[in-house]
């Protein structure tokens, strides 16, 4: 590794936080209310919104992990891209049009909408956190080790540095802020991403054919084939599809975004915006891995460390020089910043609109307190993200971002559609479903040999044997079913009159949107009010 | 002053009609991904087979699975907004 490497990337890293902590600036003063600080009052652009939505989904997992599981292993890496990236036109048919127009800032707007607020919001308010908690440690202990890994910064440093501008970008420019640092980091991204791909490209006269079959020559055809290493085979390949699609179709933080535009046609767009930029990053990440196997090596990646994180970073070296390295490096540590961001503001929505506003206050709080209690919950998810990114230190915690997926499959997921899509849907049937869903994904990976063998350390032959052991690894095959299937079962057990009698309320709302007071002049519960009186009566 | 229950109110049809369009493109995108991975999960030597040097099915499956996202998004954006959108204008005169 150069030994300019720290100078290099941290100016570039520097100038980043620099940029993003003026835009934070401009941004809390036109933050004053929650409307702002959690949707910029729907004033950011269809094209601003696709970008921000690629860069609140793109981890650094996305180019890092996949491009080192590419040079290891060949074609599998891509399995992982496309099962990230099949979820958002899911989103896009089924969630994104009645959750614009029905919602205000978090996903529970549309589940509750003719439900007891009180009971689906607390419910749907675990399964978000659930979610956004692993994915939020996942991403800390990700970051504190990558940096560590890429700019020799001590990994406790590392994580503090992330969760205190991670703080400032909330806490004082909440959205606006927030959506900037994930349009820039997404810029930075695809254009690194671009950069690098067509330097591999250009060693291979521009035909990626070429590029492939230099890497089938080397290292044989195997990598240009589904392998057994990776991707798991059989049910579990099956499971783990499952989690990618529809977990990615109810990610709390990706979903939250479509409450940024103006009206649920710029909400369309920007999520197929979102998708096409997502999707040409994962060919990039194509082919920078199998340019990294050719032109790096593999066992040149795997003795870096970093478990083949250093493959990107390794291939920007011999292809661009020190400068390119620390480029990439600095869009590393900016990815994982706007990532966590958008994760900590989706979890501060969930607390303060849905847990405090509606739970605690019933719907009837002064903008005052709310804006409050968005802070405390900012400073809070803050400390927490950094104490448990420090406590997990070391630990593998892979498994907790297949975790987070699979409980937004099975707990989110389930009860969204349903809630639109079935009139008989009642509120023991959505809470118990969520709460099936939540618990039966935590219980398998407890008793799977993710947990047992991966980080406890049993012995697979041992756990056989014992009756309580859970072989599959990936919960979502058994969870989702069981979530659709609670739901139908208790709703069908308890008939609820006020919420069937409101489908036609709500449906007329998923059409026409919210009524005719804009959100930006009637700040009040929008969606809170909605439950009392329908709206457009 | 949009509530009704009639199963023929010119509502009720654009909602039957944008259920059709999502549920259809949804299973779509389904199909796709979940034959693309029931290759994955039992039958990987059918994504195996090289068609020519450097180029292997799977390799031709994958891409093409990003693009054919990308498309149905476009193809529901286009319907919306051509469709969809007007006939919601429509009904709120």
């Amino acid at each position: 590794m150069p030994s300019t490497q720290s100078g290099l990337s941290i100016a570039f890293f520097l100038a980043f936080v620099v940029l993003t902590l003026w835009i934070t600036y401009v941004a809390a003063r036109r933050t004053h209310g929650t409307n702002s600080f959690f949707t910029a009052e729907g004033r950011i652009s269809a094209w601003q919104n696709g970008w921000a939505l690629a860069g609140d989904f793109l981890s650094a997992a996305a180019l890092l992990g996949i491009a080192g599981i590419i040079t290891a292993n060949g074609f599998d890496g891509l399995v992982y891209s496309i099962g990230w990236l099949v979820g958002w036109p899911i989103m896009l048919f089924l969630i994104v049009e009645p959750l614009r127009n029905v919602g205000k800032f978090t996903m529970a707007d549309l589940v509750a909408y003719r439900l007891n607020q009180r009971w689906v919001r607390s419910a749907a308010a675990i399964g978000s956190l659930t979610v956004i908690l692993f994915y939020l440690i996942a991403q800390m202990v990700a970051t504190g080790a990558l940096i560590k890994l890429l700019f020799g910064i001590p990994y406790s440093t590392a994580v503090l540095i992330v969760g205190a501008a991670m703080l400032v970008y909330v806490l004082f420019g909440g959205m606006i802020a927030t959506t900037w640092v994930q349009v820039i980091k997404a810029i930075m991204l695809l254009a690194g991403g671009a950069v690098l791909a067509a330097l591999v490209l250009s060693r291979f006269s521009f035909d990626p054919r070429a590029l492939f079959e230099a890497a089938a020559q080397q290292f044989g055809e195997r990598v240009l084939q589904p392998g057994e290493k990776v991707v798991p085979g059989g049910w579990e390949a099956i499971s783990l599809a499952l989690a990618l699609m529809f977990g990615t179709a109810a990610m709390p933080h990706v979903l939250m975004r479509v409450y940024t535009v103006k009206d649920v046609r710029d909400a369309r767009l920007s999520i197929t915006y979102a998708t096409g930029l997502i999707g040409i990053f994962h060919l990039f990440v194509l082919i920078i891995g199998f340019g990294c196997m050719v032109l790096v090596g593999p066992a040149v990646v795997a003795k870096a460390g970093g478990g083949g994180n250093m493959a990107a970073p390794l291939l920007a070296l011999t292809l661009g020089g020190e400068a390119f390295f620390g480029f990439i490096c600095a869009v590393a540590f900016a990815t994982m910043l706007a990532v966590v961001a958008g994760l900590t503001l989706s979890g501060v929505a969930t607390l303060c609109h849905d847990i405090w506003t509606n739970v605690v206050r019933s719907g009837h709080a002064p903008e005052k307190e709310k804006m409050a209690v968005a802070r405390v919950s900012t400073v809070l998810i803050a400390v927490l993200a950094v104490a448990l990114g420090s406590v997990f230190e070391g630990q593998n915690v892979a498994f907790m971002v297949g975790l987070a997926f699979s409980v937004a499959c099975a707990a989110n997921f389930p009860t969204l559609v349903l809630s639109i899509s079935w009139r008989r849907l009642s509120t023991a049937g959505a809470v118990s479903s969520i709460l099936v869903g939540t618990v039966v994904c935590l219980t398998m990976i407890l008793l799977s040999p993710t947990i047992q063998v991966d980080v406890l350390g049993g012995n697979l032959a041992d756990l056989q044997s014992r009756w309580w052991f859970i072989p599959m690894r990936n919960p979502a095959i058994v969870a989702m079913p069981l979530s659709f299937f609670t739901a139908i079962v208790v709703s069908l057990l308890t008939p609820e009159r006020q919420a069937a009698e409101k489908f036609d309320a709500l449906r007329d709302a998923i059409v026409f949107g919210p009524a005719k007071v804009s959100a930006v002049q009637a700040p009040a519960e929008v969606a809170g009010v909605a439950a009392a009186k329908p709206q457009a009566l | 002053m949009y509530v009704s229950d009639k199963k023929d109110a010119p509502i009720a049809r654009l909602v039957r009609l944008r259920w059709r369009v999502a549920i259809g493109l949804s299973l779509a995108m389904m199909a796709i991904y979940f034959g693309f991975m029931g290759l994955i999960a039992f039958q990987k030597p059918a994504l195996a087979k090289i068609v020519a040097p450097g180029v292997s099915v799977a390799l031709i499956a994958g891409p093409s699975i990003i693009v054919s996202a990308f498309l149905l998004c476009t193809a529901y954006v286009l319907w919306a907004n051509k469709v969809y959108d007007p006939a919601v204008r429509d009904l709120k005169k």
